[in-house]
């Protein structure tokens, strides 16, 4: 599905990832912890496409292809997914309207016809219960005057409609609370299947209770420094990063 | 010398006035050749605005003033049945009037049906079956001290729109003026002056559009004058929609009585040079008017909107909105002036003007002016500058929305509160679609 190899990234003449490596096989769940400012929120940006990004080296395959290569259009076309972790306020422009422009270019890039409005109502009622969320909540502008769960939600939300293969999930704990975070993690387990992929950013292991992953990398100075299995995150909890950094420390000393 | 300059721009209108005046509508009459002599004198004493006056140091007439354009005072029988059923608004059910360089075209227009109590007839006509009907009236809200181009309109007064609404009645149907330009051969000049009468309690909705026939030169030199006696309310429209090889001076000047209301939406969607005055005076407690705008600037074209409103009493409310995008080459003025007089305590007033640049060369020159005599007012008033957010571009592009549709779906989203506040379902329609047809032409991506 998708495969990182040696990838450097740099923003603003900064060095942020370092040949990162990442290998995910359909149907995985992948969970990437790491420190303030250990490169996660980067690494899922540059896989969406953000513009604001410099990839100076290394790869990322997708589906046999150069995702690298591809807009962020042509990403999302093909079933790439970033849920932000800002997800930014669009007044003037409602969550239908992006939904069904959404859905459409997705469907149009497959080939297939677009959904007519009965078909199209009916795919967006049945994933509003998903998340927990009114039909009123269409109407209203792109995540304007939301609350940090509400946005939060409206990603998952988005998500379901989309349907991506490859879904890559920001901090998407952060700021919520429990009801909330219980909320958008049985949005996100209804969407494991063996066919989709999820890379999981977080910070913290909370989020790893509610969607257990296969597979946990620690990231720290823009590379993975450690992987390992579902209890690999609860060792960091145990510890704290440090142990993590002090281990880093270790490894490129060793290396030197 | 620029004021002699301007005094020569003036001169041929002032000597083309002097040979045409005897032949007007209602010549003769003793007031009204008063009135459009005093015009004349005006227009020949101050001439045609030029860059050296401070509401016009950022709107350049040269364009203008370096050609002759010919006054079409009298009807040419232009009568393009073909023009106007492209020019409609389609589904939009209304009284309508058309004028051809600002002569009223019978032929094409529709009044039947008029409720009692409403008169919606040509303004030569009213002149020359009952000119003391408008003595009063006309020439009554225009400011006092008109620049060059409303002089020249007050100096020709001959054909426009005459609009009445009597006491207490509530039109549903809109009036539609549709002003046609270059109708008729090059660089003529359409000289509409319109007056609209709200008596007191009433209700209507006007709408005036001005299109051209042709992509010939052509000026456009209009005055619409409104006054609206105690609680009546008006909804006012005014599109501005010419070719790129037109110009278009505009002016709407308003009294309000006691508990009335103005609802005035400007949209400027084409033009070569458009340039819109607006003078609001709130003459009595409790009178409320809201102002919202919106210009679309492309190519070279340049959009000028001159508003001012007086609060001459206390308790009253205004509240204006105007919001700018602009691309390629186009530049923009905003000039929005709210004075509060001594007496105009209680006063709640908020401006705002939003701008934004979707390309490199686009320019906006934005002023809002207070001048604040009372000291128990509300005032708030802003201003923006801005160009497309990154990252709202970029958060639709990873939902799988092209570049250029994401551009162009939040260029849209930035008109869409002055859009969403126009209530006839047609008129909003038809300006949604001049916004989008205009933004479809935006490909480049900066």
């Amino acid at each position: 599905m998708l495969s990182v190899t040696n990838l450097d990234v740099a923003v603003n003449g900064g060095m942020i990832l370092n040949e990162l490596n990442l290998e995910v096989q359909a149907g995985e769940v992948h969970a990437i912890m790491g420190p303030n400012g250990s490169g996660k929120s980067t690494f899922a940006n540059v896989l969406a496409g953000h513009p604001g990004y410099e990839v100076t080296a290394g790869s990322v395959i997708y589906e046999g292809q150069d995702l690298l290569q591809m807009d962020p259009e042509e990403r999302a076309r093909r079933g790439v997914f970033l849920a932000f972790q800002y997800p930014v306020e669009i007044p003037g422009v409602s969550n239908v309207y992006l939904l069904k422009a959404a859905v459409n270019e997705i469907r149009k890039h497959r080939g297939e016809s677009e959904l007519d409005a009965v078909k199209f109502l009916k795919l967006v009622r049945e994933k509003l219960k998903l998340v927990d969320m009114k039909e009123e909540f269409l109407h209203r502008a792109i995540n304007e005057g939301f609350s940090g769960g509400e946005k939060k939600r409206n990603e998952i939300f988005q998500m379901a409609m989309l349907e991506p293969k490859l879904a890559i999930l920001d901090e998407t704990d952060s700021g919520l609370d429990i009801d909330a975070l219980k909320v958008v993690a049985q949005g996100v387990n209804e969407l494991r299947d063996s066919s989709r992929s999820i890379v999981m950013v977080t910070h913290y292991q909370r989020l790893l209770d509610y969607i257990v992953p296969d597979y946990v990398h620690v990231l720290a100075g823009g590379r993975v420094v450690k992987s390992g299995g579902k209890e690999l995150a609860l060792e960091l909890e145990e510890h704290g990063y440090g142990w993590i950094e002090g281990q880093t420390a270790e490894l490129l000393e060793t290396r030197a | 010398m620029n004021i002699a300059a301007s005094n020569a721009d003036a001169a041929d209108y002032v000597a083309a006035q002097q040979i045409a005046a005897g032949a007007l509508p209602a010549a003769g009459t003793p007031w009204l050749d008063a009135s459009r002599d005093k015009a004349k004198v005006i227009l020949a004493d101050v001439g045609l605005p030029t860059t050296r006056l401070e509401d016009w140091k950022y709107t350049n007439t040269r364009s203008i003033t370096r050609t002759k354009f010919d006054p079409v005072l009298r009807s040419e029988s232009w009568s393009e049945t073909a023009v106007i059923e492209q020019l409609k608004v389609p589904e939009l059910k209304s009284h309508r009037l058309v004028f051809a360089d600002g002569i009223f075209v019978s032929e094409l227009s529709s009044d039947a049906d008029l409720p009692r109590g409403v008169r919606v007839m040509s303004m030569a006509q009213l002149l020359q079956s009952e000119p003391e009907y408008l003595k009063s009236a006309l020439g009554s809200a225009l400011p006092e001290s008109p620049h060059g181009f409303t002089a020249m309109n007050s100096s020709f007064i001959s054909d426009g729109a005459f609009v009445e609404i009597g006491a207490e009645v509530m039109l549903d149907k809109p009036i539609e003026l549709l002003f046609v330009s270059a109708c008729s051969g090059k660089d003529r000049l359409g000289l509409p002056r319109n007056l609209v009468l709200c008596r007191s309690g009433s209700s209507a909705t006007v709408v005036e559009r001005y299109l051209s026939a042709t992509k010939s030169r052509s000026l456009t030199n209009v005055v619409t004058e409104v006054v609206l006696d105690d609680s009546a309310s008006l909804n006012h429209y005014r599109v501005v929609d010419e070719s790129a090889d037109s110009f278009h001076v505009g002016g709407l000047f308003v009294q309000q009585d006691q508990s009335s209301r103005l609802d005035a939406c400007s949209v400027v969607v084409g033009g070569g040079l458009v340039r819109n005055d607006v003078l609001v005076n709130l003459n009595a407690p409790g009178a409320a008017v809201d102002l919202t705008g919106l210009y679309l600037g492309r190519g070279r074209s340049h959009i000028d909107n001159h508003t001012h409103v007086v609060h001459h009493t206390p308790d009253g409310t205004s509240r204006e909105h105007y919001k700018g995008i602009l691309d390629d080459r186009s530049r923009a003025v905003f000039h929005g002036r709210i004075t509060v007089e001594s007496g105009a305590q209680q006063t709640d007033s908020e401006q705002s003007n939003h701008n934004l640049l979707l390309s490199r060369d686009a320019e906006v020159d934005t002023k809002p002016q207070l001048e604040i005599y009372a000291d128990d007012v509300k005032c708030a008033h802003g201003v923006t500058v801005g160009q497309l957010d990154d990252k709202a571009v970029f958060y639709l592009r990873a939902r799988g929305v092209g570049e250029d549709e994401a551009r162009k779906m939040l260029t849209l989203a930035f008109a869409a509160d002055v859009l969403a506040k126009i209530e006839q379902p047609a008129l909003k329609g038809y300006l949604e679609r001049c916004v989008s047809d205009l933004l479809s032409s935006i490909t480049h991506t900066s």
